[in-house]
């Protein structure tokens, strides 16, 4: 690895660090909270590409009208496997990987409270996805049922839904051992004048979000154990042959998928929460008001599940009342738009990449949110059900949401991580590049899901020929700025002007007070921090 | 060292809260059945022994429509012998479906009943039905399905029309090739 060359090298006038040596001890066998980070992040790159280059066969086999390129079955079995993999490959790594770097450095905590575990949670992961992307290279093919995992199609591929199976229950061991860390980490790591109300936002959103993380992947573990059961052991959970029910699934399924949402989001709360007073160089705007509202959104997360399923017939109190309650999250999440807003609100802001960044991320994950109140409706969900008005939303609060945040995280603290500081004009090309093409590549996706065009379809009716291949260039642009972004990265990692530890003039928080790079440990010593030096610390 | 001490307490705490949510999946299972069988949900009607009719009969007349259906999987034939009947809301009544099987052995179904619209279905019980039971049928055997129901005279007064509606699945373990022939049966069908 490049990363641990430079590391050696710029560390030598600060840093005693006792790296071990050798890609075994260093990268296998670590228990370092540093190292594990960069491991997450960089698998969660790589299951990026994997992931976006389905989407690019998705968006080239959608360019036109007609099938060109592949066949139907290949098709959803892109459809499934891109969703699989940037959901539990891409999107949660990344967060796990920003929590393990960050995290301890935040609170003055030397390393994750569980280190061991830690290194387990991580390398489960190769595991899991190398099952999964074994199922391409199978008869019968991946799964091709849609990521949701409906029976009794799901059921009806083949022999890859054992694959599947065991891949989700390997991802969950992860992601509960991660979370579990987490939670071990900030309740008891921190510290000790560090309290609950002094910690940033990035980890405030992050011990939430570790709690969802434990209390529903379980249940997503048991909904596909349960798959498994019906396809090889002759159970009837879903199967309406034996007495079961198959809208029974979708029930238990949802109950996970809704927080899940919120798992892959709230950390990028906490991201954009950072990022947004260290450019607007004024304090967080209601940081308590985010807390509330950060644990709000996740409390509402568990009972408004049954909205994805309206058009599978449910009673009017039903859809009434889970229309109402999803309406409601819009409160929240507005109260945290709004406190971004007032945050910058005569701010003497500057615009640097990270900034860019976390701006568009609060304009387009709100026109995300938007649509995301529209499907709320009831009435007019049965309309936009399953057509491509739900894929531009999700992919607005998760692409330009999600992954944005991500991106702005990964260049506000690239510096801290690697020592040198990124292009800032690389940056902002990558920035507008990005941000420009998401827009090409989602936004007529709304009006080809009103007009009706169904979703995980490889064919489509003429008249949405041209929004398709606008979607498509669209797309193809974004996959491009994304393999720059990596050029960018590894270009960073290399070399280029040396970082400072403050990095940011207006950034608060203790990462900053380490040197960058970060040494390989920080914070050795348990014993009181410098308040001064928290964005929060004096506050509470 | 303490902070390792309150580290497992977390860990064994979060390990214990993740177990429980695994069996919560689970026991979301029969809370399902249970919440469906209160609201009538997805139409799963009522089972009622024959002693326990003693509702009385009604002054209107409600439509009950008669539907059946096979699912892919299964090679036989399916319908009802009267497409639908006038009943008196209180009073027992009976109807037969007619099942064939097309295949060249012995198949196994269950049929499985809904009642639409969902809101009548907790006034529709069964006291006799095919669908209690698995059914054999051997091969090209014909076999009439009969079913005795009683639609309550609680049934709200703006439901005229009930259809009930049965599908037949196949409870065999079937080879592939079965499977592809019990298709190409329903396509000459």
């Amino acid at each position: 690895m490049s990363h641990d060359i430079t590391h050696d090298e710029m560390s030598h006038g600060h840093d005693h660090d006792h790296k071990p040596k050798g890609f075994v001890k260093r990268w296998l066998m670590t228990t370092n909270h540093k190292d594990i980070g960069t491991l997450y992040l960089i698998f969660a790159f790589a299951m990026f590409i994997l992931g976006g280059a389905m989407a690019m066969i998705i968006r080239l086999e959608l360019f036109q009208p007609g099938l060109q390129f592949v066949e139907p079955d290949f098709f959803n079995q892109m459809t499934t496997m891109h969703a699989l993999i940037m959901v539990f490959g891409a999107v949660m790594p990344a967060f796990v990987g920003l929590a393990n770097w960050m995290i301890p450095m935040m609170i003055g905590a030397p390393d994750m409270a569980l280190p061991r575990m830690n290194n387990w949670s991580f390398w489960i992961l190769p595991f899991a996805f190398t099952l999964l992307a074994s199922t391409l290279f199978m008869e019968g093919g991946a799964p091709a049922g849609g990521w949701t995992m409906y029976p009794p199609l799901v059921l009806q591929g083949g022999h890859n839904v054992a694959y599947l199976v065991f891949a989700v229950h390997l991802m969950g061991i992860s992601s509960i051992m991660g979370a579990i860390n987490v939670i071990a980490t900030i309740m008891n790591m921190r510290a000790p004048n560090v309290g609950y109300l002094n910690m940033p936002l990035f980890v405030w959103t992050w011990l939430i979000t570790a709690f969802l993380l434990i209390a529903v992947m379980p249940v997503l573990a048991g909904a596909v154990t349960m798959l498994l059961t019906d396809r090889y052991f002759d159970t009837s959970f879903f199967s309406a042959a034996g007495g079961g029910d198959p809208v029974l699934f979708q029930h238990i399924f949802w109950f996970f998928g809704h927080p899940e949402v919120y798992i892959m989001i709230l950390p990028a709360f906490g991201v954009v929460s950072e990022i947004i007073p260290t450019f607007a160089r004024k304090p967080l705007f209601g940081y308590v008001s985010m807390v509330y509202a950060t644990a709000g959104i996740a409390f509402l997360s568990f009972i408004v599940w049954a909205h994805h399923m309206f058009s599978v017939g449910m009673p009017l109190g039903g859809e009434l009342y889970f229309m109402y309650a999803t309406m409601m999250i819009a409160v929240p999440t507005g109260v945290k738009i709004f406190n971004w807003v007032a945050t910058m609100w005569k701010g003497s802001m500057t615009f640097e990449t990270p900034m860019l960044f976390s701006l568009a991320f609060v304009i387009l994950f709100t026109i995300g949110g938007f649509s995301g109140v529209m499907m709320a409706l009831a009435p007019v969900d049965l309309q936009y059900h399953d057509t491509y008005f739900i894929v531009a939303h999700f992919h607005y609060v998760l692409v330009t949401g999600a992954v944005f945040a991500i991106i702005a995280g990964a260049y506000y603290w690239l510096p801290k991580w690697s020592g040198h500081m990124y292009n800032e004009r690389l940056g902002k090309i990558h920035f507008w590049w990005s941000t420009i093409s998401v827009n090409v590549l989602f936004f007529p996706q709304h009006f080809l899901g009103l007009a009706g065009m169904p979703r995980r379809i490889p064919d489509y009716s003429t008249q949405f020929a041209e929004f398709n291949m606008w979607s498509s260039i669209g797309g193809f642009a974004f996959g491009l700025a994304q393999v720059f972004f990596i050029f960018i990265v590894w270009k960073t990692v290399r070399g280029g002007e040396k970082a400072t530890a403050q990095v940011w003039e207006g950034a608060k928080g203790l990462e900053w007070t380490v040197p960058s790079p970060a040494p390989h440990h920080t914070f050795e010593e348990f014993g009181p921090v410098d308040l001064d030096k928290m964005a929060h610390g004096k506050t509470h | 060292m303490q902070r390792d001490k309150e580290n497992k307490k977390v860990l064994k705490l979060g390990l214990t809260i993740a177990v429980l949510m695994v069996g919560f999946g689970f026991a979301l299972v029969p809370l399902y059945d249970v919440i469906c069988d209160i609201t009538g949900l997805n139409g799963k009607t009522g089972v009622l022994a024959q002693q326990d009719v003693k509702e009385q009969a009604d002054n209107r007349t409600v439509v009950v429509q008669f539907d059946g259906t096979v699912n892919s999987d299964l090679p036989w034939s399916f319908k009802p012998k009267q497409f639908s009947m006038e009943v008196i809301p209180g009073k027992l009544y009976s109807a037969e479906y007619i099942a064939k099987n097309i295949a060249g052995y012995d198949v196994t179904g269950q049929a499985v009943p809904s009642v639409a619209p969902n809101q009548a279905s907790i006034y529709f019980s069964k006291t006799e039905c095919f669908c209690f039971t698995e059914q054999l049928l051997t091969p090209g055997e014909e076999k009439n399905m009969p079913v005795t129901f009683i639609v309550s005279s609680d049934l709200p007064r703006d439901i005229k029309v009930l259809t009930l509606s049965y599908t037949f699945f196949n409870k065999n373990h079937m080879t592939s090739e079965q499977q592809a022939e019990g298709r190409e049966i329903h396509e000459k069908i």
